[in-house]
């Protein structure tokens, strides 16, 4: 029975917390994350470099107690830039994120809660975005505009609001016929004040947790797409760019490559065991719905 | 069944019309003079003119979107002014390495998938299950062009066994084997981690139900129990999920081709894309996402010919 009263706790979430950390994959996920996170907000006091001060005596220099991964062809701590980067990561899989909930939260409702042939248009439009592949979608966009990280946000939300849209238009169509929404329709409660009020506190968390798991594939998408030089501009250190300096440069070092790829597989790694087990401690019936 | 064929088909021909008319707005949306922004700084103002010419860019913008769609249903995908070649001859000239590449991708990601997944099901919670496990979650959480990029460093350039760049020797099929392995090595490792789990979840699934135990009961040998009726059923949701991988490896494969330098759609795109060329890029990712429309459709088809179950939930 879904509580439409946020103020009313759960009593089933700090059993599921408690599970939650009873859990390895989950909890090394989690700490995966924190580590992300802290390493974004804190990377000035992380490192004695600047991510874009050119020293050419240490160029394309292996691992050393100075730098810690190496440097790159312009003598760049290779590690200060991996640090910057991640808020580069973290900047695009935040707005692209909050945005794509925000428009899938809203469409969502619309589509669940108005009349029938709004839902079948949105339905048929969702369907029609969400098959066309991000990529190719982002490349038909930037040969247009040019590259920028905006552009890459852009890409990203228009692609992901059909996939939230959709699980909010089915979680509204159930309530919908719940008794405590009949019970506010028949007060004379509006139709605004009844999704705000008493479908958005029950909509909500299951989307932040999958949400949650879509991080991994936005901060891949602006890695590959900055890889391509079509997302951050040079000399802007993007886990992306650092893997297209690697590239350039593969007979020379190893060492570019390594460093711009492990943050990338950590990140997935990490958003994903935590993404899985809060789905599965919070809301096993989701597992079966992806 | 011929009402849910008629209904998928209608939305697979829906997604496509908005695929073109994206692709056919964005240049409009764009402030700016369209044919300046379709064709980039190196058009010559006669490029400009004839490109002008051919999209009626002086006509409404109605008029000018029903020429368009009438062009692409005439197989018409436009003329690229930088060479002068057709629009479908040169993605056509390019489609086939894509192609091949995606196939070999597909085809060994589903047959190590199946296997692992069936070998996880049925030694359920034993120490390899749960190193199949780690496996296909490793497999699925490195991005594919990180693969491709690391594949290139460790074979092709450390232990230099592999060639790294190109297609290979046109008419030499061993050598274009070799440039074969490692692009579809990193396209398909992503997918072998899907497949697995997906097999080995429905797997099992199948292996608790009644028509199993009877055969176990009967006294069946294993082998025969999984080989000749549970993965019969088992399949099922994975055939599905093959005709999403082989879509999404049409636009994955991009990463791949570009990394490899192998000729491809993606390449194709991506060299475009940094000549500014839209009208290229315009036909091209129109038929990329024809094709992946076209693969999921085919998927959701077979799938719903093998388990009549399915229509009822469209």
């Amino acid at each position: 029975m879904p509580i439409s009263d946020t103020s009313v706790q759960n009593p089933a979430s700090s059993t599921a917390y408690r599970q939650f950390f009873r859990e390895p994959l989950g909890v090394f996920g989690l700490v995966l994350v924190v580590i992300l996170v802290l390493a974004a907000i804190f990377a000035p006091y992380l490192t004695d470099y600047s991510p874009n001060t050119i020293d050419i005596k240490s160029r394309l220099s292996p691992p050393s107690s100075e730098h810690w991964v190496g440097a790159d062809q312009l003598g760049r701590d290779t590690f200060t830039r991996v640090l910057y980067g991640t808020r580069i990561a973290l900047k695009v899989a935040a707005w692209s994120i909050s945005l794509a909930l925000l428009g899938g939260l809203l469409l969502g409702m619309i589509a669940g809660y108005g009349p029938r042939w709004l839902d079948n248009l949105l339905i048929l439009i969702f369907d029609a975005v969400r098959s066309f592949p991000t990529i190719m979608l982002a490349l038909a966009i930037i040969t247009l505009t040019g590259p920028s990280l905006n552009m890459v946000i852009l890409v990203v939300v228009i692609t992901s609001i059909p996939v939230y849209a959709r699980i909010v238009r089915t979680q509204t169509m159930s309530l919908r016929e719940n008794e405590f929404v009949l019970a506010a329709r028949s007060i004379g409660t509006g139709w605004f004040r009844i999704l705000y009020l008493h479908i958005l506190p029950n909509v909500i968390g299951p989307l932040l947790i999958l949400a949650s798991m879509d991080i991994p594939v936005v901060v891949t998408i602006e890695a590959g797409l900055s890889f391509l030089g079509l997302g951050v501009r040079p000399p802007t250190a993007s886990w992306g760019t650092i893997l297209a300096d690697g590239y350039a440069y593969v007979r020379n070092t190893p060492w570019l490559l390594v460093a711009g790829g492990v943050p990338l597989i950590l990140t997935t790694l990490g958003f994903t065991f935590m993404g899985e087990t809060l789905r599965d401690v919070f809301d096993p019936t989701l597992k079966r719905r992806d | 069944m011929g009402l849910y064929f008629l209904r998928r088909l209608g939305l697979s021909v829906a997604i496509i019309a908005v695929a073109m008319s994206i692709l056919f707005i964005i240049t409009h949306m764009i402030p700016g003079d369209p044919v300046s922004i379709a064709l980039g700084p190196r058009a010559t103002t006669e490029m400009k003119e004839e490109y002008r010419a051919r999209m009626g860019i002086d006509l409404p913008i109605y008029v000018q979107y029903g020429r368009f769609v009438s062009h692409v249903l005439h197989g018409n995908l436009g003329k690229d002014v930088f060479s002068g070649l057709p629009v479908l001859n040169i993605v056509s000239s390019q489609l086939p390495h894509t192609v091949i590449l995606v196939c070999v991708a597909i085809g060994w990601s589903a047959i190590l998938g199946i296997i692992l997944g069936c070998f996880s099901a049925l030694h359920r919670n034993s120490i390899l299950d749960r190193f199949v496990g780690v496996i296909t979650v490793g497999a699925i959480a490195i991005p594919s062009f990180v693969v491709s990029l690391y594949s290139l460093l460790l074979f092709a350039v450390t232990l230099k066994v592999l060639p790294a760049l190109g297609a290979g020797e046109s008419g030499d099929i061993a050598d274009q084997l070799k440039h074969l392995i490692l692009p579809g090595f990193a396209l398909g490792l992503g997918w072998v981690g899907y497949i697995a789990r997906m097999v080995r979840a429905s797997m099992l699934e199948v292996m608790g139900e009644n028509f199993i135990r009877a055969a176990k009961a009967y006294g069946l040998p294993e082998t025969t129990i999984v080989s000749k009726y549970a993965l019969k059923i088992a399949i099922l949701p994975t055939v599905t999920l093959l005709g999403v991988g082989v879509g999404n490896m049409l636009s994955g494969a991009l990463f791949a081709e570009i990394v490899f330098s192998r000729p491809g759609i993606g390449k194709l795109i991506y060299d475009m894309v940094l000549m500014r060329n839209f009208p290229v890029v315009q036909g091209a990712v129109l038929v990329t996402t024809a094709l992946f429309v076209l693969c999921a459709l085919m998927a959701d088809m077979l799938n719903s010919i093998l388990d009549p179950r399915v229509r009822a939930n469209l």
